[in-house]
């Protein structure tokens, strides 16, 4: 068993390069020794794994990552007009210096480590259990490796309505940093909260996000993941949505050489709602991957995944997306859409839409496809005297607009489309 | 205004040819229109004046006010003054008409060295030339074309040329699919327009419309080529008793 030995060796020399942070409670200390034992009895994935197929897992399982050139920074901040509390990471390590002071009405935050270290029940009832509970029916070695080993983040509890958004920040200043980011967040029954990310934040990400939403609560994340052309990240977002509850994210991607977002969302409550959307742009290497499940497991839920990839010069899009229908999710309304635009013929978009469906009275549909610039619509713009590159630019941003549709905030989304513009704009 | 000499125009693979030696001239100020059964080549005249894939000119001119239009490229011939108005308007879902608008306005000043418009400006002037085509905020506020009926496309179509101003107007069977009051509207849009400065060129099938936009010269277009051309009562004698008359004639 040449293999399964290579898988857990993978699997000891991440955990050999991140060691467990020291002095956290006991608690912690057994979620992150579960973890551990999760860990190694996957081992990391293989290029042959199903769920690997599409995605070389290389980068990430190496263990200090590929050198990450930085971009000088040559434009506004993403979200940098709109007052928010922003929290900032430097290569993964929290800045209390570049940070805001955590306080606002209807909100507590607290530092990662502060609260491994003493007992919150609510963080000990989400910390690594929903991330283990995501491990079936598909291993998610990375994020387990996150629990436990991640060190910084941040532990946010909405009370209530919160008067502006939390914005983390992620900023990469080294080369060859190598991040690793947990960020626990529970929003309330009948609270809400925005919450905002941004930025490349290493040469190598590993950020995992555990969410709760309370009944009647409601979640908007918005996420703009840093335009660092040599930069891999794999994220985890395990979301789980009590009754009536609403979950809307929005990832943007702009470069990066390897990007995979898996997003894992429960719809437990009656009535609940999950909106999952990215919008990517992506020019030679740039790799980004998409990998969605959606759980319908209470009756009258609506979900929603929207992700529209823009790709040239040999870029790859990906997109694994489930919706999975339990059997007494009776009344579900659910809905996937993946489309790949392809600027030339070096570029590639590789899709895997699922359904599958274990109740009798639900509406379930999706749609994907790939294609190039409708030649119609370009000869109808350049025939009014518009130049066929911005001619060419305004339907790729066209597009994109039905991701970018799904933030509730039109303001956050204009930023994203401004930037969008721009990133066109270079590519000439 | 617009000089067509002998030109010949087949299909880009090289199936067929379609246009085989169309000579037309439009001078400022006029209206011509051009009748023709199906399949005479008059829309592909069209779309290879306003520079369409697709297509390729094996012999023959083409010249906009002295320019050679055939080497522009389609946003070249807008920029020139070239105005296409689509038999089929294309709807581009995702962008909004005004932003549309807009692009297009400016692109073009742009590319003639003009000044762009500012917003309030626009606003203005869109609002303005809507109302009198009958087009209220929410077809402007909507995406191209999308959801529109095909009146309201055939009136967003006379909207753009309105605000574009062209200097040589070409129609590509507006009529077609317009009920009378739609049609009432689109003439008065482009009878609006009419200015020494500016031609048109009407491709219709019926004679219908060339009631509500008076053309001076009329042309029999039949296999790629112009084989008649008369006044508006050459219009009126198709509409009575068909092309078989006029090719039998010019046979």
């Amino acid at each position: 068993m040449a293999e399964a030995a290579r898988r857990q060796e993978g699997a000891a020399a991440l955990l050999a390069a991140h060691p467990a942070p020291a002095g956290e409670a006991g608690w912690a200390r057994e979620a992150r020794e579960a973890a551990r034992a999760r860990l190694l009895a996957m081992g990391v994935p293989a290029p042959r794994d199903e769920y690997w197929r599409f995605t070389d897992p290389a980068g990430l399982i190496r263990p200090s990552p590929q050198d990450a050139a930085l971009l000088t920074p040559d434009e506004k901040p993403v979200f940098g007009d709109f007052d928010r509390l922003q929290l900032v990471f430097v290569d993964g390590v929290f800045s209390p210096e570049l940070s805001d002071p955590p306080e606002m009405t209807g909100l507590v935050i607290q530092r990662l480590d502060e609260v491994l270290a003493t007992d919150i029940h609510w963080a000990r009832d989400l910390f690594g259990q929903l991330e283990s509970r995501g491990q079936e029916p598909v291993a998610r070695p990375f994020a387990a490796l996150n629990t436990a080993c991640a060190a910084t983040g941040v532990v946010i509890r909405a009370t209530g309505p919160t008067p502006k958004p939390v914005s983390l920040r992620y900023l990469h200043r080294s080369t060859s940093s190598d991040a690793l980011i947990r960020h626990l967040v529970r929003v309330d029954p009948g609270a809400s909260l925005t919450l905002m990310e941004s930025g490349p934040a290493a040469a190598r990400l590993n950020l995992c996000m555990e969410v709760e939403i309370g009944a009647g609560g409601r979640l908007d994340h918005v996420r703009a993941q840093g335009r660092d052309h040599e930069r891999q990240a794999i994220t985890h977002a395990f979301v789980r949505l009590g009754q009536g509850s609403v979950y809307k994210s929005f990832t943007l991607t702009m470069n990066g050489r390897l990007t995979r977002n898996e997003q894992l969302v429960e719809l437990t409550g009656p009535g609940a709602s999950a909106h999952v959307a990215g919008a990517c742009v992506g020019d030679g290497d740039f790799h980004h991957d998409d990998t969605v499940l959606v759980i319908h497991d209470a009756p009258g839920c609506e979900s929603r995944q929207v992700f529209k990839k823009v790709l040239r010069n040999g870029a790859t899009g990906v997109f694994q997306g489930k919706i999975l229908v339990r059997p007494d999710a009776q009344n579900t309304d659910g809905y996937q859409l993946s489309q790949g635009l392809m600027l030339d013929e070096d570029s590639q978009f590789l899709a895997k839409p699922e359904l599958e469906i274990h109740a009798d009275d639900v509406k379930c549909s999706h749609g994907s496809t790939v294609g190039g610039v409708d030649e119609t619509a370009l000869f109808y713009l350049t025939s009014r005297g518009i130049a066929r590159n911005e001619a060419e630019n305004l339907l790729i941003l066209a597009f994109l607009d039905e991701p970018l549709a799904e933030i509730a905030d039109e303001r956050y989304a204009e930023d994203l489309r401004t930037r969008l513009q721009r990133w066109l704009a270079r590519r000439r | 205004m617009l000089e067509i000499t002998n030109l010949h125009v087949e299909l880009e693979d090289g199936s067929k040819p379609i246009l085989k030696g169309l000579d037309l001239s439009v001078p400022a100020g006029s209206v011509h229109a051009i009748m023709g059964p199906n399949g005479s080549g008059k829309s592909t005249l069209a779309y290879v004046l306003a520079g369409r894939e697709g297509y390729r000119v094996t012999e023959g001119s083409v010249s906009l006010m002295g320019q050679d239009l055939l080497e522009l490229e389609p946003e070249a011939r807008a920029a020139a003054g070239l105005f296409l108005a689509f038999q089929y308007p294309v709807e581009i879902p995702g962008v909004s008409n005004m932003v549309f608008l807009r692009t297009a306005l400016n692109a073009q000043r742009k590319a003639r060295g003009e000044p762009e418009i500012g917003a309030p400006e626009f606003l203005r002037l869109v609002r303005e030339k809507a109302k009198a085509l009958n087009i209220d905020g929410d077809m402007l506020k909507r995406a191209v074309n999308v959801g529109f009926s095909g009146g309201e496309k055939k009136r967003n179509e006379i909207l753009q040329m309105a605000m574009l101003e062209p200097r040589m107007c070409i129609l590509d069977e507006t009529d077609s699919g317009l009920d009378v009051d739609a049609m009432r509207l689109v003439a008065q849009g482009v009878n609006a327009l009419r200015a020494p400065d500016r031609a048109f060129l009407v491709i219709t099938h019926y004679q219908r419309l060339l009631d509500h936009i008076r053309p001076d010269v009329v042309h029999i277009m039949v296999d790629g080529r112009i084989v008649k051309s008369g006044g508006p009562e050459l219009a009126l004698q198709v509409e009575q008793s068909g092309y078989a008359d006029i090719l039998r004639e010019v046979a």
